[in-house]
């Protein structure tokens, strides 16, 4: 897919903020120092009033956005994955999902193709952790198309809503005039008849990827895109597990918590089905390009043939 | 309102507290007693409010950081008007809109969830900000325990409230010297707390907090003071009005049982009569 224009959708999210913020006077983008790596930096230069630096200090960042949300303003909180979700889980749940504030949290930087940044950075955990907040939406993007859609989703939606991001380049697969972002509806991108890889994020285009390589070796797989994990599309992974004989979930996350475990939960209570989660096996990541990790641990196309081979 | 009638609406105050406690069998009285004359000051006296407009889109905001003393401001919103007296009987009871610490989706007057503590500074910091933002002239007020400073994101908020110079934000520092495990020089001694929210670029005056000419007298420094944050630092008295809890840990989060409820009323009643006679 070399020929592919990819973007890491962390810079859709500056790109999409910049945007909006010429249609909406009430959006304010917060930053822990890190607004040249979250790519708000493209909204700070277009709109230096509405941008606010907190500093390194994103539990304080959380709490002021939710003073901000009280008074009517719209403010997206950027910063690293593993701080917007990880380190601010109690400020999150507390001064934000506790009072359901309309307040945006935009994670970049999330799982292991953070790269070279090791372990310490690579957030494996945004999405459990997120999702156990009530009334939380989490949203994970697949690609440029659709992470500024998810941006612009975000803001007409009124309560609290984690966007998850990466700094890793991906191709551009959204790119139709029929493409429509809803939040809580997933998109089949491909339709198939013996097995369903449910994909969030990244993991997308390599899982489309992985069907083309299937179909070639006469498995008919059905590829969803599960670009909200919560709400998850319940009726669209309850249709795959009656149609199909078993699902596959791939996702830049610990196989614990995030669209996997969304997934079994959804069949174990509707439709028990056999379901194989790929993803970060109860491990932290690593240094490492990118490109490297992503195949290392079984999330390109190929470890998803390979562990949909070794499963049917 | 003259001091008189100020310190009477302390009293009922304070009754509504040993109510609300009494009622739900626990909570915590202690921090909510020591600081009912800060309370009334603000709802009575201070701040631009409306009990009949809960939400008035101008109005002054309050934040109570350290959401435990839930009864003190409960029993002020209360007495202010926000809701029935009556309703501080339902304290912490299933299904009762008096949740344990401050539900601002429940609550008429609650301007911010809170009860986990070193979160409503940044709360009040983000409204603060957002009256800047929008050009607005109201004002923020907000509410910490002494103990509750021990938590690093009060420093956070602090350092940012200074640094935007967030001259229509007013902290208050409950300063009753006693949190859970003792006092505050046994556990972990935030001292001097008045030079360290000095360091931080606040405007900081040292009071009695039990007193009303002297709260008074700070609000109005502060209001008149320009270019920095305000910190209060109110010297007060744990458990303050009912004799057995004053400056006790011992009463930090504890309900009197029906003898010890007896007894606090009857003294707090006195009081009452007392000042009704000045």
């Amino acid at each position: 897919m070399s020929d592919v224009k990819k973007i890491a959708t962390r810079d859709s999210y500056g790109n999409a903020l910049a945007e909006l913020g010429a249609e909406f006077p009430n959006l304010y983008v917060l930053d822990a120092d890190l607004a040249a790596a979250t790519k708000t930096s493209t909204f700070k230069k277009a709109f230096p009033e509405r941008h606010i630096d907190c500093g390194i200090a994103e539990a304080n960042m959380t709490g002021i956005a939710a003073g901000l949300a009280t008074c009517g303003i719209v403010p997206f909180i950027s910063s690293f994955a593993m701080f917007a979700a990880g380190r601010n889980f109690e400020q999150v749940r507390n001064s934000i999902g506790y009072p359901h504030l309309n307040v945006k949290i935009g994670a970049t930087h999330a799982g292991i193709s953070v790269g070279e940044d090791g372990a310490s950075h690579q957030c494996n955990e945004d999405m459990a952790l997120m999702r156990s907040i009530p009334g939380m939406v989490v949203i994970c993007p697949s690609d440029d198309v659709e992470a500024k859609a998810a941006v612009r989703a975000a803001y007409e939606y009124n309560g609290p809503v984690y966007l998850r991001f990466g700094r890793f380049g991906v191709p551009v697969i959204n790119d139709n005039a029929d493409y429509k972002f809803e939040i809580g509806k997933g998109i089949t991108l491909k339709d198939g008849s013996d097995i369903t890889i449910v994909a969030t994020g990244l993991c997308v285009s390599q899982a489309l990827e992985a069907a083309e390589t299937l179909a070639a070796e006469g498995v008919s797989a059905r590829v969803i895109n599960i670009h909200t994990v919560k709400p998850l599309d319940e009726e669209l992974i309850i249709k795959a597990a009656k149609e199909t004989k078993m699902l596959f979930t791939v996702e830049e996350h610990s196989i614990i918590g995030g669209l996997g475990s969304a997934v079994c939960e959804c069949l174990a209570e509707n439709h028990p089905a056999k379901v194989v989660r790929i993803g970060m096996r109860d491990r932290f990541g690593e240094s490492g390009p990118a490109a490297e990790l992503i195949h290392k641990y079984g999330l390109d196309a190929e470890g998803i043939v390979k562990t949909v081979k070794e499963n049917i | 309102m003259d001091k008189k009638a100020l310190m009477i609406a302390a009293n009922k105050v304070r009754q509504g507290i040993i109510t609300g406690v009494y009622n739900a069998k626990c909570g915590h009285p202690g921090g909510s007693l020591s600081a009912a004359e800060i309370f009334t000051y603000l709802y009575f006296e201070e701040m631009n409010i409306d009990p009949k407009n809960p939400k008035m889109e101008d109005r002054d905001r309050f934040v109570l950081s350290k959401g435990h003393v839930a009864p003190g401001l409960y029993s002020t919103l209360a007495n202010r008007g926000f809701f029935d007296v009556e309703a501080l009987k339902t304290l912490r009871h299933t299904g009762s809109f008096l949740q344990g610490h401050p539900d601002m989706k429940g609550v008429p007057g609650v301007d911010m969830s809170s009860g986990s503590l070193g979160q409503g500074l940044s709360a009040a910091v983000g409204m603060a900000l957002a009256a800047r933002l929008q050009n607005k002239d109201y004002r923020v007020y907000c509410l910490c325990g002494d103990g509750e400073i021990e938590e690093g994101q009060i420093w956070e908020a602090a350092m940012f409230a200074g640094h935007r110079k967030l001259d229509n934000l007013v902290l208050f520092v409950d300063n009753n010297n006693l949190q859970i495990d003792g006092s505050l020089d046994e556990v972990c001694s935030p001292n001097p707390i008045d030079k360290k929210f000095e360091a931080f670029n606040f405007y900081v005056q040292v009071i009695n907090g039990n007193d009303f000419d002297e709260i008074a007298q700070a609000l109005k420094n502060a209001r008149e003071h320009k270019g920095q944050p305000s910190a209060i630092v109110a010297k007060t008295l744990k458990g303050k009005g009912v004799s057995y809890m004053e400056n006790s840990c011992g009463w930090h989060g504890k309900a009197p049982n029906a003898e010890e409820y007896e007894i606090a009323m009857k003294e707090l009643k006195e009081e009452e009569a007392a000042l009704c006679q000045m």
